[in-house]
């Protein structure tokens, strides 16, 4: 009943889709500047539509309704029911569901709030916008159907990987969704505005709204999914260089880019062509992502059962995709000859771009290179973080400078200012200070931390500067404080941080430098869905003499038969303690794992921070729009 | 030049996309069983008790020769350890250990405790130089002979079949 229902509504929103194709071309060769009321109608059924046939498989997963063959692949009727609510996107189908709905809100969304702009641009974008729906439910319909039927109706389903039991996950796909496919929107728009020529500064206004949206839910999404593999991997560890992380993190570098390019392209200043580019670019890496991910060709810690087929037919698509956006960015590129002083803001925010290109170059050529080499040698290789560190981190320090600076000249053309001054005192102070407390002699680490010092500094200093003149650009100073945090905090993290890694039994204690971990007890429960076997700790901290009991777990679940290690965290705004344990087969002594992780709340916050700008600075166009 | 940066970009792109289509036909799991038949590369490894290393080179001595990866934090070294124990007991055979990102102590109380079948007891703190084994997780286990050709590669625990199964090759 569900699955017919489903798949009428996914039919409904073929056919919607189907119509506002046929009207925007019909519409194109139309001389009124006015967009007819069927298409907003027409836009309004599909997004009725749409929404629906994900409310129908929610229903199906909250009745656990196993007659659908993906209901019954990925639920469990004893599955808590927050479990089986996130379920729904906690799979292949499902999450291709989730993105179909986002290209429809998207699309409609588009139509109905932007005003003002061109007609023909308008009706284009929402042109590309359904052929990209289209092909999204063609795919869904042929290959990845989440209403399939399954007969006879089995009386239990197998359940969802309890890895990705948690709530953290449950929240992180629908955020990094809304953050990529978000940005089909000014895929579609750079494809509309090339051909209908409208002039730079309406299309960056058109788009800068959607660009932060996308961005600020790619930053969230990404920094959910580390808080995830930091609590529920059990590694200690928050970033991995996985190929899916970095599928995500390649659209958010571009985003990045982009945010700051249209700046410049909303004072009329140039960088039409490379906006444009840089909007294409965006919506190609999401794509890219996607097919590393579903189609199977990396191994990651990232669970979609690998499928040729699926790839295939991502791949079909991305390619295209991008020979149409070459074909017509070749075929209608508008000309540019600005040219702008070596020290003028746009200057900066161009280097801000080729850093951000520069760090997508190197993840991408990291990500796909082991791919390449494999098809094309033969040969097996594995690009681990020691590749990236050792790329990225020397160039953090020119873009910690540039960040620093930058902000603070004007428009168009500036003089030389004097390096001189009260920040940059303040900051090699607070540097000095830090060193004698860290006594860290890596040269490398000891400048990225002054350079993060000295924008932190300089961007609260301009803080209280601009809050004296009234003129507060508070998102861009929240933002870059943010930014510094961050990479001052992971480095403090990662030059104080412990581990070690021993064998206990019951009763026994170990004595590290600083402290002491006692294995007090042991004890076994029966939960809903999995038993649990819980090691009681007592770590005790000889510099301060304080003690903390940790209780990490051993969990075995029954659907499916999967063993998963949860690590107890003591955690404080200063430092987490972090342990794992795991038994070892045939032996009554556990291995333990024991971590003392500085800051990491702090690393969090500094993302939280980092996003906040993005949402600030979306509110605040929408109070200028007003005005 | 429009032109000629539409072509090159074209051709890059048709490059890259042909390669990923080849791809999707793929063996993805890593299987380092295709490394059988082949030499070992020569490495330097560092000595657990001495600062001193040792080259694989040297290895041409021994007529059989076990490389095996292990660490005291690794379950199912613990288990197959009575097997190396049997395996150490063969002539023509000797034993490598390489101790696998582990701390000293904890190292040294795992072979107090089980018993040490090694002629050598090499380490690899960072898991670096194992990787020219092919090996990424422990325990493994490779049978050479004194060209160096890898005979046979253990992923997992022994069992007591695969030592069997060694002793026969050795005994030919």
């Amino acid at each position: 009943m569900l699955s017919k229902l489903g798949i009428l509504f996914i039919i409904g929103t073929l056919f919607t889709s189907l119509s506002i194709i046929f009207l925007t071309f019909k519409e194109l060769k139309a001389i009124d500047n006015l967009i007819p009321s069927k298409i907003y109608k027409f836009s309004l059924f599909q997004l009725f539509f749409s929404i629906s046939s994900f409310f129908v498989l929610l229903l199906a997963y909250i009745l656990s309704d196993f007659s659908l063959v993906n209901v019954y692949e990925n639920s469990h009727s004893n599955k808590p029911l927050f479990y089986k609510i996130s379920g729904t996107w906690g799979n292949h189908e499902g999450s291709l569901l989730l993105w179909i709905n986002i290209l429809v809100l998207f699309s409609s969304l588009f139509l109905f709030l932007t005003k003002n702009s061109d007609k023909s641009f308008k009706i284009l974008t929402l042109l590309f916008q359904n052929l990209l729906i289209i092909t999204f439910l063609i795919f869904l319909l042929t290959n990845s159907n989440p209403f399939s039927e399954l007969f006879p109706v089995p009386l239990e389903g197998l359940g969802l990987n309890p890895i990705l039991q948690d709530p953290a996950l449950a929240i992180h796909p629908p955020l990094l969704y809304i953050g990529f496919v978000g940005s089909s929107i000014y895929f579609s728009a750079a494809l509309a505005a090339l051909i209908s020529k409208i002039d730079s500064q309406s299309f960056a206004i058109s788009i800068k709204s959607w660009v932060l949206v996308s961005w600020f839910f790619q930053t969230v999404g990404i920094l959910v999914g580390s808080i995830w593999a930091y609590y529920e991997l059990g590694w200690g560890g928050y970033w991995f260089w996985d190929p899916v992380e970095n599928s995500s993190l390649m659209p958010w570098f571009v985003m990045t880019a982009l945010l700051h390019s249209i700046l410049v392209l909303e004072r009329r200043i140039g960088l039409y062509s490379w906006v444009i580019v840089l909007s294409i670019l965006t919506f190609t890496m999401s794509v890219t992502g996607t097919f590393l991910v579903r189609s199977g060709i990396l191994n990651s810690v990232h669970t979609f059962a690998s499928d040729p087929s699926r790839g295939l037919f991502i791949l079909s698509f991305l390619v295209l995709m991008v020979f149409s956006s070459i074909f017509i960015f070749f075929k209608f590129s508008p000309k540019e000859n600005k040219k702008y002083s070596i020290f003028s803001k746009e200057a900066f925010i161009i280097a801000n771009n080729w850093f951000m290109i520069f760090f997508l170059g190197v993840v991408l050529i990291g990500t796909l290179y082991p791919v390449l080499l494999d098809t094309i040698t033969g040969s097996k290789i594995s690009v681990g973080p020691p590749y990236y560190n050792l790329i990225l981190a020397p160039f953090l320090i020119p873009l910690l400078f540039l960040m620093t600076s930058g902000p603070n000249y004007k428009w168009i053309s500036n003089d030389v200012r004097s390096l001189f001054n009260l920040v940059l005192v303040l900051s090699v102070t607070f540097f000095l200070i830090t060193f004698f407390l860290i006594k860290e002699n890596n040269l490398l680490i000891n400048l990225i931390l002054f350079f993060s010092i000295y924008l932190i500094t300089q961007t609260l200093f301009d803080f209280y500067e601009s809050f004296k003149k009234k003129n507060i650009n508070i998102s861009r100073i929240i933002s870059h404080l943010g930014f510094g945090l961050l990479i001052f905090f992971i480095y403090i993290n990662h030059i104080f941080s412990v581990e070690n890694n021993f064998n206990l039994k019951l009763g026994e204690t170990k004595k590290t430098d600083y402290y002491t971990i006692k294995f007090v007890n042991l004890e076994e429960q029966s939960i809903k869905n999995y038993k649990s076997i819980i090691g009681y700790f007592n770590v005790s901290n000889k510099k301060n003499f304080t003690s903390k009991e940790l209780r990490p777990e051993i969990r075995v679940y029954d659907k499916p038969f999967t063993i998963t290690y949860e690590a107890s965290i003591n955690s404080n705004l200063f430092s987490d303690t972090y342990l794992t344990m795991s038994n070892i087969s045939d032996t009554d002594v556990f291995n333990i794992k024991f971590q003392v992780k500085p800051f990491m709340n702090l690393i969090w916050l500094s993302v939280l921070l980092l996003s906040l700008g993005g949402v600030l600075n979306f509110f605040k166009r929408k109070k200028n729009e007003k005005n | 030049m429009k032109k000629i940066n539409y072509i090159i970009i074209s051709v890059l792109f048709s490059l890259l996309f042909i390669v990923l289509y080849l791809s999707l036909g793929n063996e993805k799991i890593y299987n380092t069983q295709d490394l059988v038949g082949k030499k070992i590369s020569e490495v330097e490894i560092n000595l657990f008790q001495s600062n001193e290393t040792f080259n694989t080179k040297e290895l041409t001595n021994n007529e059989f020769t076990i490389l095996n990866f292990w660490a005291s934090w690794c379950g199912p070294c613990r288990k197959e350890h009575p097997n190396l124990v049997r395996l150490s007991k063969i002539k023509n055979l000797k034993l490598i250990g390489i101790n696998f990102k582990d701390e000293k102590d904890n190292a040294r109380n795992f072979l107090r405790e089980n018993g040490n079948p090694f002629d050598i007891l090499g380490e690899d703190k960072n898991g670096k130089n194992s990787v020219n084994f092919g090996v990424y997780g422990i325990p493994e286990t490779i049978l050479i002979d004194s060209e160096l050709k890898i005979l046979k590669k253990y992923i997992g625990p022994l069992n007591i079949n695969d030592v069997n199964e060694i002793r026969k090759i050795v005994k030919k």
